[in-house]
């Protein structure tokens, strides 16, 4: 019937099936005895092989949108097409079966060990004993368990992330293209929700998966989200756009409220140290004379001087003063150096310096080796050169987000710039999949 | 007693078989129906209080009069016996399984059926397997009931150790009639304890060692 549903799934990750597009096409959810729609006229696509986060208040009608992909919930109007395929009106448990879906904790059955909850679907789809059993053995890999160690567990002898990353193996399990998870990193503590991100991160880079991801947390959102939609109530999508843009350019207050205070902080977080211009350091060796490094520093006019060994690692930073009360400079090593790595973030950066003496920190890349330095100067040219850019060149490749038939329930401030933001105009423009 | 003992081994041993087989088998009868029954009935809220009102109305019927009513039908013999302990050994199971299956994390549910399984896979590998530990504590309160309940039903003349209370009742000072008595008595509560033994071992081998308390 569809190439979705047809596809054989591939047993090893290098042959996995990537992720493909999903459509909804002017869904609409109505529950009886409620006047207004759960979802009203909404129209959104998810671009094939992205993460796109639904962002919201609770009760926004977001993880109803989410369950109309799967059709856990069954849309009262509109289309849903996966790819090119239009799967409004097939069985849904086949359609299921070929979507990924994760919720809180993992939804692991208590009675069936990790084993046989990832052979479910498998199971299902007629897999054979042998094959089914390699799958488990390379999920679970995937994820980061031993098999040997955790095949024949039992949910409740798992930690929380532990199974949570069983959760994730389970929707894995059979290739779906498509992954939709449900505030999956609720239930676990702020530490092991950081390890999960990473972990989803990593995964997603092997497997390229169109993954939809419900959260609250717009911190979250914008780690893992290649897209953030920000719905308010009754799914009116309010901004549909990168992490960068929402940051740098909030369409109204609503977002404003919602991305909370420090959107400048949060946007550190989306650069990386090898993104942004270096500072020059001057550099010296062990043995060599203070006074030829003196002059050396009063013709760059800098007042710190980085020391590195022969391999140009750094192991001190010296002061003016340091070096004027040596002969020599010595060859001790310091072990507090403020030293970052290439593919830190500016957050991380800001934090090394801030608790630096220099107010500065030092950039290392593959094998520790010296770089440059970064400091306040660097972050907040880099940053307002991101709002910049994200302001000016909007995304080429926007997926499409309107509401069809919207109901207008922001309330609209009086002097904040309420038009709609760029994203979502272009995308009415560029809306040609939509039947309006 | 010795005596009386080694006379009757035979009548004694004899009988404490058909009580025993008699109550398995009500037992067996009353879980397949009570569970079928509460299958039906736990997803809609006003049947459910059916259910419960049922199998809490139901067990204040006395046994005695319940047997003597439905001898009017189906005359002396073994259909009221397993009628009567089929009824009897339904209601506590009817309730805990309800219980049972409706107390499944709705979550895991949805989990369910959001990896695809069908409304009858659910049932079958996730809601009963779940609910399973809290019927079979209903199967075991039935099972201690019922054999109790079994020893009555001699009254209609249906088999087992009901025979020897009821005869040596009836002649109480009697030759050998507090003998048999206590001999009844004994081994009703003898066969309970085996019989709740083998449930407990059942649950044993049941029940997923993920789900053990």
């Amino acid at each position: 019937m569809s190439d979705i549903l047809n596809s054989t799934p591939g047993t090893t990750t290098e042959g996995s099936t990537h992720g493909v597009r999903i459509l909804l096409e002017a869904v609409e959810k109505n529950y009886r005895g409620q006047a207004a729609p759960a979802v009203n006229g909404l129209t959104l696509e998810v671009p094939a092989g992205k993460i796109v986060a639904f962002v919201g208040p609770s009760g926004c009608g977001k993880t109803t949108t989410l369950k109309m992909i799967n059709r856990l919930i069954e849309p009262t109007k509109g289309r849903i097409m996966l790819g090119d395929d239009d799967v409004t009106d097939i069985d849904g448990d086949q359609l299921r079966r070929r979507i990924g879906y994760v919720i809180q904790a993992g939804g692991l059955f208590p009675h069936m060990t990790v084993e046989a909850n990832i052979a479910m679907v498998p199971k299902m789809l007629g897999w054979d004993k042998k094959r089914i059993s390699a799958r488990v053995d390379e999920l679970l890999e995937l994820v980061s368990l031993d098999p040997k160690l955790y095949r024949r567990r039992y949910p409740k002898q798992l930690s929380g992330g532990q199974q949570q990353r069983v959760g994730v193996a389970r929707a894995l399990a059979a290739d779906p293209p498509v992954l939709l998870m449900d505030e999956p990193f609720g239930a676990v503590d702020p530490i092991t929700r950081q390890r999960l991100q990473d972990e989803l991160l990593r995964i997603q880079d092997d497997v390229q998966k169109t993954i939809v991801f419900v959260t609250h947390d717009f911190d979250e959102a914008v780690k893992l989200g290649d897209w953030i939609a920000i719905f308010s109530e009754g799914a009116r999508l309010v901004q549909y756009d990168t992490p960068e843009r929402i940051l740098a350019d909030p369409a109204n207050e609503f977002v404003e409220d919602f991305i909370g205070s420090g959107a400048g902080l949060k946007q550190l977080t989306l650069t990386r140290v090898n993104e942004v211009t270096l500072g020059d350091v001057i550099t010296a060796q062990a043995g060599e004379a203070s006074s030829a490094v003196l002059s050396r520093l009063d013709a760059a006019g800098h007042d710190n001087v980085v020391v590195v060994d022969d391999r140009n690692r750094p192991t001190q930073w010296l002061s003016r003063r340091q070096l004027q009360r040596t002969a020599t400079v010595d060859n001790r090593i310091d072990d507090d150096l403020p030293v970052v790595g290439i593919r830190a973030t500016l957050h991380d950066a800001l934090d090394t310096m801030l608790a630096s003496a220099v107010g500065a920190a030092l950039v290392v890349g593959r094998r520790d080796t010296l770089l440059g330095v970064v400091d306040v100067s660097v972050v907040t040219d880099a940053i307002s050169a991101a709002r910049a850019a994200a302001v000016e060149a909007p995304a080429p490749d926007a997926p499409i987000g309107t509401n069809t038939s919207a109901i207008d329930t922001v309330p609209q401030p009086h002097g904040v710039d309420t038009a709609p933001s760029a994203a979502l105009a272009r995308s009415s423009d560029t809306g040609a999949g939509d039947d309006r | 007693m010795g005596d009386y003992l080694e006379g009757s081994l035979d009548r004694i041993l004899f009988s404490s078989w058909q009580h025993f087989s008699v109550v398995v088998q009500c037992l067996i009868l009353a879980a397949v129906i009570a569970v079928g029954l509460a299958v039906l009935v736990y997803r809609t809220g006003w049947l459910r209080g059916v259910a419960d009102n049922v199998s809490a109305v139901g067990l204040t019927i006395p046994s005695f009069a319940l047997i003597g009513i439905l001898i009017v039908p189906f005359g002396f013999g073994v259909t009221p016996a397993v009628i009567v302990l089929t009824f009897f050994a339904a209601l506590p199971i009817l309730r805990n399984a309800v219980v049972g299956l409706t107390s499944i994390d709705p979550a895991l549910v949805e989990s369910a059926r959001g990896i695809g399984m069908s409304r009858a896979g659910i049932l079958l590998k996730v809601e009963l397997p779940l609910a399973w530990p809290v019927i079979l504590a209903g199967i075991r309160i039935s099972a201690q009931m019922i054999m109790g309940v079994a020893a009555v039903a001699a009254y209609a003349l249906g088999p087992g150790l009901g025979g020897f209370i009821f005869s040596g009742l009836s002649r109480l000072g009697g030759a050998n009639s507090f003998n048999s008595v206590v001999t009844g008595v004994v081994a009703v509560v003898i066969l309970a304890i085996i019989l709740d033994l083998l449930l407990l071992g059942l649950g044993r081998l049941t029940t997923s060692r993920g789900i053990r308390v």
